[in-house]
């Protein structure tokens, strides 16, 4: 019942940013938040595998009993999320040390970046709805933060952007936890579980559902509710952006998830098909947003987009096959995202802009740079062998098999877009002449800058041709997902 | 704002409003008060010199980096979250124990207090960053 | 009394929306700082509004006592909305100082054009 382990992935970042607040010295605050991301790397591959033999592993805060405590619980889903929350960090992290500039690291970049991961993780092993509202705020917080230092015009305004959408959805979050709780009178989400089985009145129950729908939907980018992503992510510096697109928006994908399939798993079969409409919808406008761009980050922002429709679309169908599948492709996206964006930070950093029409000849210049993207490129289109043809695989199929043709038919047709979104990428920002005196990855640069990517490069490979080792476990995390009763036993029983 | 009575009131006031947070704090353990409250009250004893006060007068008065108080004071809750880690029991497990000191009698003390302490030092550290940086400017 | 507070929150919901309409930047500030006390009187509300005494067991006496989670819960709220708010006052003000103007329409940017 108890495992106090499960606390690292908070509390190792927490400390981490205390330790920065306390001491200036920038050297040391790098070297510190490198070993104690390092450290919360190893925690979490170590928990998920211990996940993986024992079962759900929880652990009741201040030794409170379950239902009326706070609880934290760890299933095998939000075990691979926790890992590769902590790989891209790392790989963010790394990146910044050489992008960030001083200007930025003066004012406590780092110590803000670990509190944006304590949300995060925080967010994905907490098992009580209100808890989950505190981490989603701080990892908000530490987001606004994040997006907003260094002061230019631009930053600025889309913060205060960003900042009013969310703290508006947060007030609906609230609004949410409100009347769920005198609907059900429990905030513990096992507990949820088990209570919304009996309670007598499903209308409310919808109603909360889709609030949480809203809410979610606004962080995550679904369909009406993403118009101010792109330009949130376009405004935050590189390596910011590369925990956003990464990260962010799939904390509220896994958000959604998890409340769907523990507690309104009930009222799921009523409105699957308004999910459906949105995922299809969120995919086809999300991959027209980005064939329309002309801007490396831009384009990607509204790929983002477009590729939370296909977790969404896991969601709608709700068959063990495309659960396992939404998760795979989670895991695809999160990892491809995130090595897109740090390329889209090294075209940046070498060629000091964000328009595609300025760049060019990056393939002559920084052929290592092009084939990383290359291969990320295919992956995030769903070419095999990448991690992204698996994912895509799982989720047609599992359509087919429902029968739902609609939404399979709008998931290929954007697939062929997304590919022609990489290659409008590829032929104007690696081919074509370089503008003139440009400039080249120094070679002491070389480790900080490709080398994250080049490691992300390798990770969707590695997880294209493995697949079926990778597949065991996600099967088994969209097992624990689709019977709830085991979460309930591991955080209520015994 | 340049007022006499408020130059005169404001600095005995100071003492007044602290020893009454001091009272909320202890008193926050079975009853209405503690340290997110009693930090607000202190913060506001200090606002009151901001306000009676121009803000290099209160510099000069209290040589204090309010800044330094929020990680000290987050290290404090967090140590104490971690005390009953160290002994094998859950994270943030608290317990308590009567004390019988002289002078003052039977006392209870709880090692969430410590937590306490914490908020109390991170609330007046973060009000007090948040008022001398915002009025500061003007 | 329920019914009561249900009319509060309403009010205040409607009021800090038509704030948040506005093209005044701040106006549309006050209109966030609004709709979190709105969605905390909902808290404070969802757990009903009955019973007086402190939630602590004391001489046996278990009768009527208020709900301490919804207070818990509007606690952690009113925190979380000071630090936001304190942030987006901030904010607001280096935004104003650096186009000087507070007009939403204007405060757009050109790369909306784009």
């Amino acid at each position: 019942m108890k495992n106090n382990l499960l606390v690292v992935p908070v509390i190792l970042p927490l400390f981490t940013a205390i330790l920065i607040f306390l001491i200036s010295n920038i050297k040391f605050q790098k070297l510190l938040s490198f070993v104690s991301t390092t450290f919360c790397l190893a925690t979490a591959l170590y928990l998920t595998k211990q996940v993986s033999v024992k079962g759900i592993q929880t652990l009741s805060l201040g030794d409170w009993p379950a239902p009326f405590g706070i609880v934290i619980a760890l299933d095998l889903f939000s075990g691979i999320m926790l890992i590769l929350t902590m790989i891209v960090s790392l790989a963010a992290l790394i990146f910044s040390f050489k992008t960030i500039g001083s200007e930025r690291e003066n004012y406590f970049y780092y110590a803000f970046f670990q509190l944006q991961i304590m949300g995060i993780n925080g967010a994905l092993i907490t098992g009580d709805i209100f808890n989950l509202f505190v981490f989603f705020e701080i990892l908000l917080i530490a987001s606004y933060i994040l997006m907003a230092l260094g002061g230019k015009p631009y930053q600025l305004q889309e913060t205060t952007k960003y900042m009013i959408i969310n703290m508006v959805s947060s007030v609906l979050f609230l609004v949410g936890v409100a009347v769920l709780y005198s609907t059900l009178g429990s905030l513990n989400m096992a507990d949820l579980s088990v209570k919304v089985g009996k309670a007598g009145d499903q209308g409310i129950l919808k109603v909360i559902a889709v609030i949480f729908m809203i809410v979610f939907g606004i962080k995550g980018g679904l369909f009406p509710l993403y118009f101010w992503l792109p330009r949130s992510y376009h405004a935050a510096p590189s390596a910011v952006a590369v925990l956003f697109g990464g990260l962010m928006t799939k904390v509220g994908i896994y958000a959604i998830l998890r409340v769907y399939t523990l507690i309104f798993a009930p009222t799921l079969s009523s409105i699957n098909n308004i999910i459906l409409i949105i995922a299809g919808l969120t995919m086809f406008l999300g991959v027209m947003g980005a064939v329309a761009q002309m801007d490396f980050k831009l384009l990607l922002s509204y790929h983002i987009i477009s590729q939370v429709g296909y977790m969404i679309m896991g969601l709608g169908l709700y068959t063990p096959l495309s659960i396992t599948g939404a998760i795979y492709f989670l895991i695809h996206n999160i990892i491809v995202k995130s090595c897109l964006f740090l390329i889209s930070g090294i075209a940046e950093k070498l060629r000091d802009t964000t328009d595609l029409k300025k760049m060019g000849g990056l393939m002559a210049t920084d052929p290592s740079v092009a084939y990383i993207f290359l291969i990320a490129g295919f992956s995030l289109a769903g070419a095999p062998p990448f991690s992204g043809f698996f994912g895509k695989f799982l989720l047609i199929r599992a359509g087919l098999e429902k029968g739902s043709y609609l939404i399979v038919f709008v998931s290929i047709l954007v697939s062929f877009f997304t590919l022609y979104s990489m290659t409008k990428i590829f032929k104007y920002a690696f081919w074509g002449t370089a503008p003139e005196n440009v400039k080249k990855v120094q070679h002491n640069h070389y480790f900080g800058l490709v080398l994250p990517a080049a490691c992300l490069a390798l990770l969707t490979v590695f997880i294209g041709l493995n697949t079926e080792w990778v597949y065991s476990y996600v099967n088994s995390a969209a097992y624990q997902l689709m019977n709830p009763d085991l979460y309930i036993q591991a955080v209520l029983g015994g | 704002m340049n007022s006499l009575i408020l130059k005169t009131v404001a600095t005995p006031v100071l003492y007044l409003i602290v020893s009454f947070s001091v009272y909320v704090f202890f008193r926050g353990h079975n009853n209405p008060g503690g340290g997110f409250i009693a930090g607000l009250l202190t913060a506001g004893a200090f606002v009151l010199q901001y306000l009676s006060f121009d803000s290099k007068t209160v510099k000069s008065n209290f040589s204090l980096n309010w800044k330094k108080l929020i990680p000290v004071g987050l290290i404090l809750a967090l140590g104490s979250g971690l005390g009953g880690m160290i002994l094998g029991y859950p994270f943030l497990s608290h317990s308590f124990g009567c004390f019988y000191l002289p002078l003052i009698g039977e006392l209870e003390l709880a090692t969430a207090i410590i937590f306490d302490l914490g908020v109390y030092f991170v609330v007046l550290g973060t009000a007090l960053t948040i008022i001398s940086v915002i009025g500061g400017k003007d | 009394m329920e019914f009561l507070m249900a009319l509060v929150v309403g009010v205040f919901f409607a009021v800090s929306i038509y704030f948040m309409l506005s093209k005044k930047l701040l106006k549309v500030v006050f209109g966030t700082l609004l709709i979190s006390h709105a969605a905390n009187l909902m808290l404070l509300t969802s757990g009903g509004l009955k019973g007086e005494k402190a939630p602590i067991l004391s001489d046996g006496s278990t009768l009527s006592y208020a709900d301490p989670i919804p207070q818990a819960l509007i606690l952690t709220a009113i925190v979380i909305g000071f630090g936001v708010t304190a942030f987006i006052l901030v904010l607001t003000c280096r935004l104003y100082k650096t186009f000087a103007t507070d007009d939403l329409s204007i405060l757009r940017g050109e790369a909306n054009e784009k």
